[in-house]
Order: C-alpha cells, then sequence, then structure tokens
C-alpha cells in the first residue's frame, strides 16, 4: 500500500476538486487541474484517486452527469443541459449518460417529469403513510 | 424482522437553509419536496452514495402534532446541539475534512487519530452534531 499524502497535500488535492466543483462546465483539462495542485501530472492523478477513488478525468465526467441530471429534474431540455454541463454534442452527452444512469437523458427527463406532476396530483404517494398520519394527513390507505 | 431504514428525520431551524447546506455543502440530494397542510413541507434528502435512505429535513415550528410549546422546546434543544447525533462515512475523512472546511461547515473536532480509526466532528447549519469517519479505516501511520 502507498503511503498516505501528508497533511498539506490533502489541501492542494481538495483545492483541485474544488476547482472542477466550481469550473466543470468548462473546458478544463489534466494539466490545468495538476498545475492547480502544484504537482506533476501523473503524480496528482495518482493521489487524486487514492483520495477519492477515481482518477480526475472520471471525477469531473461524473460531476457533469450529476449536474446535467438536476437539470433535467428542473426542467432543463436534454440539448440545454448537454451544453450547460460542458458536453460538446448531444449525442456524446447521451451515451456518456447512459452509461452512468442506464438511461438516456430524454427518457430519464420524462420520468421526472411525470414524477414531478404526480407528486403535485398525489403529494400522499410521496410520503410514507406513517408520516404522513403522525403530521396530521391521514387519508392514505393502508397506513405503514 | 426489520429489513433496513427507509426514513428518519432531522430537525432543523430552517428548512430552506437546511436544504442549501446539505446539498450545497454536505453533497447530498434533493429527494422529495411537498408542501403539506397547515403549512408544513415535507422536504427529504439522500446521502451522495445511499439514494435509498431518505433523510426528511423537519422543521421545529408549530405544525402537525407540534403545538408551540413544544415547538420551542425542540428548537431549543436543536439550537443548543443537544438534539441530533448521526455518523457520517466517507471515503477519506482528511480530504472530506479539508474540502468541508473549505466550504464553511463548521468543526467542533478537527480529523484526530482515535484507537479505533481517524474521526472529525461537524455541525450542520442548525446545531446537530455528525461524526465523520472513513468506511474502511486505512492501516499506517499518519500525522
Amino acid at each position: 500500500m502507498e503511503p498516505y499524502p501528508k497533511a498539506y497535500l490533502y489541501k492542494r488535492i481538495v483545492q483541485a476538486k474544488l476547482l472542477m466543483d466550481e469550473r466543470f462546465m468548462e473546458r478544463i483539462d489534466g494539466e490545468l487541474i495538476s498545475n492547480e495542485a502544484a504537482f506533476s501530472h501523473s503524480h496528482f492523478i495518482r493521489l487524486f484517486k487514492q483520495v477519492y477513488g477515481v482518477v480526475p478525468r472520471v471525477y469531473l465526467s461524473n460531476l457533469r452527469l450529476d449536474r446535467a441530471q438536476q437539470l433535467l429534474d428542473e426542467g432543463c431540455s436534454v440539448a440545454d443541459a448537454c451544453l450547460r454541463v460542458g458536453f460538446e454534442s448531444v449525442p456524446t452527452f447521451s451515451r456518456a449518460f447512459k452509461r452512468r444512469t442506464g438511461t438516456t437523458p430524454a427518457a430519464y427527463r420524462k420520468v421526472r417529469e411525470e414524477r414531478a406532476r404526480n407528486m403535485q396530483e398525489e403529494p400522499l404517494e410521496h410520503i410514507p403513510n406513517c408520516y404522513a398520519m403522525w403530521l396530521g394527513w391521514p387519508q392514505k390507505r393502508d397506513p405503514g | 424482522m426489520i429489513a433496513r431504514i427507509t426514513h428518519l428525520s432531522v430537525y432543523v431551524l430552517d428548512q430552506d437553509r437546511a436544504l442549501d447546506f446539505y446539498t450545497q455543502k454536505l453533497g447530498f440530494k434533493k429527494h422529495t419536496d411537498i408542501p403539506m397542510h397547515g403549512g408544513g413541507r415535507w422536504l427529504t434528502v439522500t446521502p451522495p452514495e445511499q439514494p435509498e435512505l431518505e433523510v426528511a429535513l423537519m422543521p421545529t415550528s408549530p405544525w402537525g402534532p407540534w403545538n408551540a410549546e413544544n415547538a420551542a422546546a425542540m428548537r431549543k434543544l436543536v439550537e443548543q446541539g443537544m438534539f441530533g447525533f448521526a455518523a457520517f462515512k466517507c471515503k477519506d475523512v482528511r480530504a472530506t475534512y479539508e474540502e468541508l472546511h473549505a466550504k464553511g461547515v463548521e468543526f467542533t473536532m478537527p480529523p484526530t487519530q482515535q484507537p479505533f480509526g481517524i474521526i472529525a466532528v461537524l455541525k450542520d447549519d442548525s446545531g446537530n452534531t455528525f461524526s465523520l469517519s472513513e468506511l474502511e479505516p486505512k492501516k499506517g501511520k499518519r500525522k
């Protein structure tokens, strides 16, 4: 097993992660990120994976796709979500999205739209029976 | 036989502020947000890697079974940090500490080596306390 990064190294790795968190929608590459951490590229990749379990490129891609999910939840179109999280084309975005979530962005958006509508029309379907009863909303059947 | 926990409650002083804290600082995901009768709000979030566990951010205001007196007592306990305590797990306590600290999260204990592993203790925006430890305690020395 490799030795752990020393305490001061954590700050630099975390700073690089926070840079990705903040600027994930821009064209940021590995060199820029490792420069932020003031490491050589290969050393940075190794330390980042040690701390976060994935290499920076995968972390950045997952970050973009997670944010895309949130945007789709909020009603963004697929094309808009794609551009806003930094993908250059919808087909590339859709393939990456499907790899991560198992479904296409369009299908995901449709399911979430239906859920949001159902939440408005049948709110009690989304609150556990026991909580609803306890909170004084006892109209549900089959209390849980 | 009880199989698993699906929902648990964290009492918070302000639901909007707590939603921001749990999603923007701790990285939780908003799951459900529904207005309820009597001005209440059913608001749940899920931990980043545990989407099946909904944490209900419950208000400390008179609502549902809570009358004004009980709600005030609960609010006081939460404000004083005397009510909530739970344990979070993460991959790396030091990295998580550095990140949350940079985001302004208050820690009452920085990462500290204990005989059973390294832990840190943080407070949410309401005053609830959470310990932070590692999923798989690492072997080896740390500073």
